[in-house]
């Protein structure tokens, strides 16, 4: 079967640092994989290289077989019809409103009618649990939490077939993290995406995948479901899901 | 070989810079041009642009006409020329002063602007997030700012203009006993087209500028809000510069 999504060999460095180092992973329709790893290690990279953001050295992306790795113009604007993304800020636009946020895609990529479009946003806010009074907020007035639903609200509007999620409870205290993850659980579902998200927050790791991937030096190391991380015999996953500073992961300090 | 190789390097990164900058305003100046348009943008940022700096354009100008009434007449005192008054003072405004004080008023104020906000869009990730919802960031935020700008400062230097003449006319009249009628009949007999059309392409160009400068600045910007605060600074900086340059260019061209 075709994988939704296939990264195929991806290098990308920045200068003399070498970043991704061949990376191949790839994510099924219906799933959740969530890509794990220590600070600075690639993950943020991984998802904008699938997404278009950064260009890769070398490699491929593939959507559903076909190779969106250079993809200009409509080609470009087809593959990211089928993405939603929840920044690890939220990445609100400040100079608009909540509803405006949530229905930018509606509003400025499919020219819909702002009538139909603050409908449409309202309601999915209401999926995700904020209160139809903020739509006419600014960013800046919402809490991290809200704003993280925003993120949430703006990235599924347009029913993604695969969101990314990065750090997606970074910066939340745990029971909105929780009350984050599960949302992304149950919209995940609700919509039968595909969903790829970078953490290092294990608890929320936990939560939200079917499988687990880890990256290490530009690369995957190991990827199993959920229920074996914690009897994967990798001696960097044990050291990174009990948080020691020994092992043979060195800290960035 | 270290003196030649640092020069080197240094003509190799101007060169860099130059070359980035042409690519981007390459590009934005073809997102001007084709679909989609964002008119509301574009409207919205000819308001930021234009209508907000209508005071300080105009009072900088008032300032400015009547400090060179007062100094044409005094140095045209010197050789009992204080009569073209009213004729320096327009030729000045409207060639000179009008659109290149106009075009270093939002340097400062536009130029900047422009950089902090997409700077700071560029350091949280909202520009990704725009591409990520099927928006291309050069149409959305770059055109509009392009197209505004340029449409805006001629409209800005043609007020700066009739200010600047009406602060000369002030003084004139006021403070060195000048006929108002005479003087205005002197000004509207005196001013020929060529010197409206001049300042107005030099104003357009000067907008056209502005704009590039600070959404180039604020789009490579990176690394948080230092970052943010160096591409503000580049923008004035390299604006006014450029302004200046192009003042130059421009006046000579159309002198020759």
């Amino acid at each position: 079967m075709t994988a939704k999504l296939d990264l195929r060999g991806l290098k990308k460095a920045f200068g003399t640092k070498r970043v991704l180092d061949g990376l191949d992973l790839s994510l099924d329709a219906g799933r959740s994989l969530v890509v794990i790893g220590g600070s600075g290690v690639g993950k943020s990279v991984t998802i904008k290289c699938a997404l278009g953001l950064i260009a890769p050295d070398e490699g491929q992306v593939l959507l559903d077989g076909a190779d969106i790795t250079h993809a200009r113009g409509e080609a470009r604007a087809a593959a990211l019809r089928q993405f939603g993304m929840l920044f690890q800020g939220a990445a609100l636009f400040d100079s608009l409103t909540i509803w405006e946020n949530v229905a930018f895609r509606l509003l400025y990529a499919d020219r819909t009618p702002r009538k139909e479009a603050r409908e449409r946003a309202i309601e999915t806010m209401r999926k995700v649990r904020l209160a139809p009074e903020t739509a006419d907020l600014r960013p800046v007035e919402l809490s991290g939490g809200m704003q993280k639903r925003a993120g949430l609200a703006r990235a599924i509007i347009a029913r993604p077939q695969i969101i990314f999620f990065d750090e997606p409870t970074t910066g939340l205290d745990p029971i909105t993290a929780d009350a984050i993850n599960d949302l992304i659980v149950e919209m995940v579902k609700e919509l039968g995406c595909a969903a790829l998200s970078i953490t290092h927050d294990m608890a929320s790791a936990r939560k939200i995948a079917d499988e687990i991937a880890m990256i290490h030096q530009g690369k995957i190391i190991w990827r199993g479901p959920v229920s074996e991380i914690d009897r994967s015999g990798n001696a960097h996953i044990d050291q990174f899901i009990n948080g020691r500073a020994d092992g043979p992961i060195q800290a960035v300090v | 070989m270290t003196p030649f190789r640092d020069i080197g390097a240094a003509v190799l990164a101007i060169l860099r810079e130059a070359g980035r900058f042409s690519l981007f305003v390459g590009r934005a100046t073809a997102a001007v041009f084709s679909p989609p348009f964002y008119g509301a943008q574009a409207l919205r940022q000819a308001l930021q642009i234009g209508y907000f700096s209508l005071p300080v354009v105009g009072l900088t100008a008032v300032f400015i006409g009547a400090a060179l009434a007062l100094n044409i007449y005094t140095g045209g005192a010197r050789f009992n020329a204080e009569q073209f008054v009213p004729n320096i003072v327009v030729l000045g405004i409207t060639r000179e002063l009008g659109p290149v004080l106009a075009g270093l008023m939002l340097a400062g104020r536009v130029s900047a602007g422009i950089a902090a906000e997409i700077g700071t869009m560029r350091v949280t990730e909202q520009i990704d997030a725009m591409t990520t919802l099927s928006t291309d960031p050069l149409k959305f935020l770059v055109a509009p700012r392009l197209l505004a700008a340029t449409l805006s400062l001629p409209l800005l230097v043609l007020v700066a203009d009739t200010i600047g003449v009406m602060g000369g006319y002030l003084v004139a009249v006021n403070s060195l006993d000048f006929n108002g009628a005479t003087y205005l009949r002197n000004t509207a007999d005196f001013l020929q087209s060529e010197d409206v059309i001049l300042g107005l392409v030099k104003a357009a160009v000067f907008g056209f500028i502005i704009a590039a400068i600070g959404c180039y600045q604020g789009y490579r910007s990176a690394g948080g809000a230092l970052g943010v605060g160096r591409a503000a600074t580049n923008a004035v900086v390299a604006a006014t510069v450029l302004i200046l340059a192009s003042n130059y260019l421009i006046t000579a061209f159309f002198v020759s």
